[in-house]
């Protein structure tokens, strides 16, 4: 036995090759499926220069020659020592494309040097996930330093608010995957929880009612406040029933109002009795005599009012006797009652004042407010019954009909999963999908083996990043998500999108060899 | 330490784990469970080529057609099949502009993706001399084709006005008919063809075809089996008669106003004329002309026949008789003075020269003014209806609507209006409770003032005098199988006033026509030997230039056949131009021709070449 180096393995070991079959078999499918998607529309060859399958091979072989250089020439070190300057250049680069780029589909986030288009967003995932690591690898670092969690926020928040004032909401949304990462690395998990709520109350405030969210909030909190001091088994008796009861509140109260069982009803008596026109000739005999005047005052009462009410009158109790007892926990979710209400009686005003029509409308479809077949519902109705009509297994390559008739917009770049949803059926997309959940876990356990910590929170980085393109992606597609303009990684079309997600995943294959040729 | 970071590891390799699911659980429901996505995907495939019904036919009371169907063609093209062509010999025999085609073919480009295979339109209703020319060239230009179908052909210039234009639907009308119509349909817009649009359109029909994933349509969708055959509309039977309407139509040429005859025991409308009125020519492909009909200034698409609210003048004075005799305050013996008019203080409302005083026949005969200020004065001072005017007066009101003025008839005529008959309210709330009386409202005694009425009700009163007190709404639709028309069509309406009263103002309305030149009988131009004509003249006072000429009558006497109203703005005298339009109706809906007589033919003539155009103000 000759051992020439004990130490170095070979390539064949030291690389994660499973991972960069998944990578390869992904970007090939993508490939396939732009072919598809324009082939009955433009039917050529699948290398033909001038359409989109011809170029996406093109990109296919630079993002190839980007990867062998990333894995075999530039030395893996180097990112941890450039992680600060990359990171300054793509911020400047990603202010400057609000002013030298050129407007595309409403949003000027692309530069324009010729036949190519490139957009900052996409390398601004690599460069933050860089710095991040290289941050919070540092000796010093404690996620429980107040300064230290400062620094990562500034770090995420910098190019994320960028990015938002360049229009690309949905690039922009991506960076909160980064909080996977910092959850690996001590941050605490409640983030995910009030995440949760939030979405939680304002969804419930926008299709439900105010009632319903204050309703839900006391109930978590409760819930919570009991599983913190182990009295679960009291809670269901207590405030189960009693959330039952106040469930049913508003419709007492309407009853007590004579007014029928319509909140919108006490508001049209309220609006008529203030104009002076009485009240509603619907009343029942029975309130007749009651005197009119408090009928008014009572109609004008809403039933979240006392809710809201009696909740804010116990806050200041709570508040002092979680000091006294020094309940933090208790605190907290008193305090959070208060931020949850607020946020409660702020939802309309964000949802109509923040937001954009667009996003907006967009929600307001998702959420089966309004039905709008013909206008933003479109997409996702056409998106879904292209997906739908697939079947088991699909209907065949270059037989899917939807997309060919032009009803799916982008098809081969943001709606590009409808290709393969047609025309590869449920086996196609559980294909597609285990892909990438294979290639995630993969990277997840290659970063958790890792000794070097810069490796391991970068890989969890590129995993978070390629974890959020894919469930608001596909979320969209589906009818999951509203729709948000963000592509399929290494699937959809796009140049830009392909380097990217290559240099991300490579950087780190790179990073991860580095490791196992020394150990 | 490490150990709680391997929890979290494992934490977010469940959650990654949980989405998967959800992802795949979501695509499981709408790929395998639900079928709703499939069909709808299938009717994304289907392509319904529409057949459209032809309309039906209308034609007037005696079997002729006023609007039949005859053939176009309409030119399509596939884009994708389209190879290079020349553009000028193409343009040449279609007769359009070489850069109409240009620019089309460069819209189609830019849509190619949403065009895919399919056939645009890009020429409409051309007619078959064009179609001819091109079909000779045809096989130069690879993806052009022609298709037929059926437009509007009128054989007889019977008015626009009347018969009404289809043309193809537009938003508002979608919105208000979001069942039935399509964007690209057709309905009847004006007329008759959108009285009876629900009748006359049918019912369309289509193929089902089936689209490849290279949008070229491949076979028929189950064979055709759920084809739909198009379903023709009903033939429509009008009671126009063809003959009398095309005459009104030449006698009002270069005239504005109307002409309407009123079959009186039927409540059929014979003629129906607005003038001017909308070429037929330019009916079939109203598109086309619809700016230069809408900047027109005589406004032709105005119908005046049930839109237009004119004061009625001096016909009126038969209203204001009948309800004085019938309130007992008039009795046909009665005689008034009038010495040019009907003094009141130091005012008076003039009269022209004639004999005087006068009893009630003579003052229809020879149109005193006068005479009806006193009929008027003793209706509306009835002491029965108490001291104030305004009882008397609305009792007055009521009588004028039993006569079917001041609100619309109720025909089945689109767009009809109502015209104005004034309330008791409506002058106390210009000159205050009891700030007004019968000398303010003077000008009603003879058809002026706060009147207003449609040439359509004008007929109706001529028609109602000839049944003797009562009127049939008028209607152009006659009844014919499988088209009914509404019960109240065969309804008498009758008037408040007794019927024996009429038989008095009826003599009147004979002596006026039929008494001879010199005899101070105002309508003496009318009178066609033979015809017992009765009729009454009116000249109503125009604000915008000289007096409206108005004439009502009918004939014969016993037993009508037909009553006419004419109403020709800034024509003067009734005696002038309404009375002769009028008589020469008469006549020819009652013997089919003018007679061989000098005078009628020179009648004939003077209205025939008659101009009045330049008399008429416009805006």
């Amino acid at each position: 036995m000759i051992e020439t180096n004990t130490h170095q393995r070979d390539l064949r070991s030291s690389i994660d090759w499973k991972l960069i079959l998944s990578f390869l078999a992904l970007v090939i499918i993508g490939w396939v499926n732009i072919y598809a998607s324009i082939h009955s529309s433009e039917p050529s060859s699948i290398f033909d220069w001038e359409v989109r399958s011809g170029k996406q091979f093109i990109w296919i072989l630079t993002s190839l020659a980007l990867a062998a250089l990333i894995l075999f020439v530039l030395n893996p070190g180097i990112w941890e020592r450039l992680s600060v300057p990359i990171y300054v250049i793509v911020l400047f680069l990603l202010v400057a494309v609000i002013f030298l780029g050129v407007e595309v589909k409403g949003s000027k986030s692309w530069f324009e040097f010729g036949p190519v288009r490139f957009q900052p967003a996409e390398v601004s995932k690599i460069s933050t996930s860089l710095l991040l690591a290289y941050i919070m690898s540092g000796t010093n670092f404690k996620m429980s330093k107040f300064k230290d969690v400062l620094k990562v926020a500034v770090v995420i928040g910098l190019p994320m608010l960028i990015i938002l004032a360049e229009s690309e909401t949905g690039s922009a949304l991506v960076y909160a995957g980064f909080l996977f990462a910092l959850y690996r690395e001590g941050f605490s998990g409640w983030i995910f929880v009030l995440i949760g709520m939030v979405v939680l109350l304002f969804i419930l405030t926008l299709t439900a009612s105010m009632y319903a969210s204050v309703l839900t909030l006391i109930g978590v909190l409760t819930l919570c406040v009991a599983l913190n001091r182990g009295r679960l088994l009291r809670w269901i008796l207590t405030w189960v029933p009693a959330l039952v009861v106040l469930a049913f509140f508003p419709r007492i109260w309407s009853l007590v109002c004579g007014l029928s069982f319509n909140l919108s009803d006490i508001e049209a008596a309220a609006a008529a009795s203030v104009g002076g026109e009485g009240l509603l000739p619907s009343l029942p005999m029975v309130f007749k005599s009651v005197p009119s005047d408090i009928q008014i005052l009572l109609s004008k009462v809403k039933p979240y009012w006392i809710l809201i009410g009696a909740g804010l009158l116990t806050c200041p109790y709570l508040l002092v006797s979680s000091f006294r007892r020094k309940d933090n926990f208790l605190g907290l979710a008193t305090l959070s009652f208060i931020a949850g209400v607020i946020l409660v009686f702020s939802t309309d005003f964000i949802f109509n004042n923040v937001l954009q029509e667009h996003q907006r409308k967009r929600i307001e479809v998702l959420l089966g407010m309004k039905e709008d077949p013909a206008g933003v519902g479109y997409n996702v109705n056409q998106s879904m019954i292209a997906i739908g009509s697939g079947g088991v297994f699909g209907k065949g390559f270059l037989h899917g009909t939807q997309t060919t008739y032009g009803f799916v917009p982008e098809q081969s770049t943001d709606f590009i999963f409808c290709t393969v949803g047609e025309e590869w059926g449920f086996v196609g997309c559980a294909v597609v999908i285990l892909l990438y959940v294979f290639m995630i876990a993969r990277i997840l356990i290659d970063a958790e083996h890792a000794r070097n910590n810069f490796t391991r929170i970068y890989g969890y980085c590129v995993a978070s990043c390629i974890f959020m393109h894919l469930f608001i992606n596909i979320g969209m597609t589906i009818g999951l998500m509203p729709v948000i303009g963000i592509p399929l990684p290494l699937l959809s079309y796009g140049g830009s999108s392909l380097w990217a997600f290559t240099i991300l995943i490579f950087i780190f294959i790179a990073l991860d060899h580095a490791e196992n040729k020394y150990f | 330490m490490e150990s709680k970071f391997d929890i979290r590891e494992k934490k977010l390799l469940l959650g990654l784990a949980v989405v998967a699911a959800v992802l795949l659980g979501k695509l499981f429901y709408i790929q395998i469970i639900n079928d709703k996505y499939k069909i709808n995907a299938a009717n994304n495939s289907m392509v319904y080529d529409i057949i459209y019904p032809t309309r039906g036919v209308i034609y007037d009371r005696n079997g002729k057609i006023l609007v039949g169907n005859k053939v176009a063609y309409d030119i399509l093209v596939t884009p994708r099949e389209v190879q290079p062509f020349d553009t000028l010999l193409l343009a040449d025999v279609l007769g359009v502009e070489p850069d109409f085609i240009r620019e089309k073919m460069a819209e189609y480009r830019r849509n190619r993706h949403k065009i895919g295979y399919q056939s645009m339109t890009l020429l409409k209703q051309l007619p078959s001399e064009t179609y001819i020319r091109f079909a000779e060239v045809q096989y130069k230009f690879k993806g052009f084709r022609g298709q037929v179908r059926s437009i509007r052909d009128y054989p007889i210039n019977a008015g626009g006005n009347l018969l009404g234009y289809v043309s193809e639907v537009d938003q508002n009308y979608l919105k208000k008919h979001p069942d039935e119509y399509k964007s690209g349909d057709y309905a009847g817009k004006t007329g008759i063809e959108a009285a009876k649009e629900e009748d006359l359109r049918g019912e369309k029909g289509y193929h089902i075809y089936l689209r490849n994933s290279h949008n070229q349509i491949e076979t028929a969708y189950k064979d055709g089996e759920m084809d739909k055959e198009a379903v023709p509309g009903h033939d429509i039977v009008t009671t126009i008669d063809a003959d009398l309407q095309q005459y009104g139509q030449e006698l009002m040429k270069s005239k504005v106003g109307s002409v309407i005859a009123i079959e009186p025991a039927t409540g059929e409308i014979l003629a129906m004329v607005s003038s001017p009125g909308i070429d037929v020519d330019q009916l079939a492909d109203i598109g086309k002309h619809y700016n230069e009909i809408i900047s027109d200034p005589y406004k032709p698409m105005f119908n005046r026949t049930v839109q237009a609210s004119y004061p009625p003048g001096s016909v009126f004075k038969l209203v204001n008789g009948l309800i004085g005799l019938d309130e007992g305050v008039l009795k046909p013996t009665d005689s008034y003075p009038c010495s040019h008019g009907y003094h009141f203080g130091n005012r008076k409302l003039g009269c022209h020269g004639h004999r005087s005083p006068l009893m009630l026949e003579e003052a229809i005969m020879m149109s005193c003014n006068g005479y009806f200020c006193y009929v008027l004065k003793d209706v509306l001072e009835n002491k029965a209806y108490g001291p104030t005017i305004d009882n008397a007066f609305d009792k007055w009101r009521d009588y004028v609507l039993s006569f079917g003025f001041g609100r619309p008839l109720g025909s089945d005529f689109p767009s009809e209006l109502g015209g104005n008959i004034p309330t008791s309210k409506y002058y106390n709330r210009v000159y205050g409770k009891g700030g007004w009386k019968f000398t303010t409202v003077i000008s009603l005694s003879i058809g002026q003032g706060e009147i207003g009425v449609t040439p359509l009700q004008i007929a109706n009163l001529s028609a109602t005098v000839a049944n003797r007190g009562h009127y049939i709404i008028p209607h152009i639709i006659k009844a014919s199988p499988g088209v009914s028309i509404d019960p109240k069509f065969y309804e008498k309406q009758y008037t408040m006033v007794d019927t024996l009263e009429f038989y008095k103002v009826i003599n009147g309305m004979w002596r006026a026509v039929n008494s001879g030149f010199g005899s101070g009988g105002t309508a003496s131009i009318a009178a066609v030997p033979g015809l017992d004509i009765c009729g009454k003249t009116g000249t109503a006072q125009n604000p915008r230039g000289a007096d409206n000429s108005v004439f009502i009558c009918f004939a014969p006497r016993d037993n009508p056949k037909i009553a006419v109203a004419a109403y020709v703005e800034n024509a003067g005298f009734g005696a002038t131009w309404a009375a002769p339009i009028a008589s020469l109706m008469v006549e020819k809906y009652l013997r089919r021709e003018i007679s061989d007589n000098p005078t009628r033919k020179a009648l004939e003539q003077r209205v025939l070449q008659g101009d009045l155009m330049s008399r008429v103000k416009t805006d």
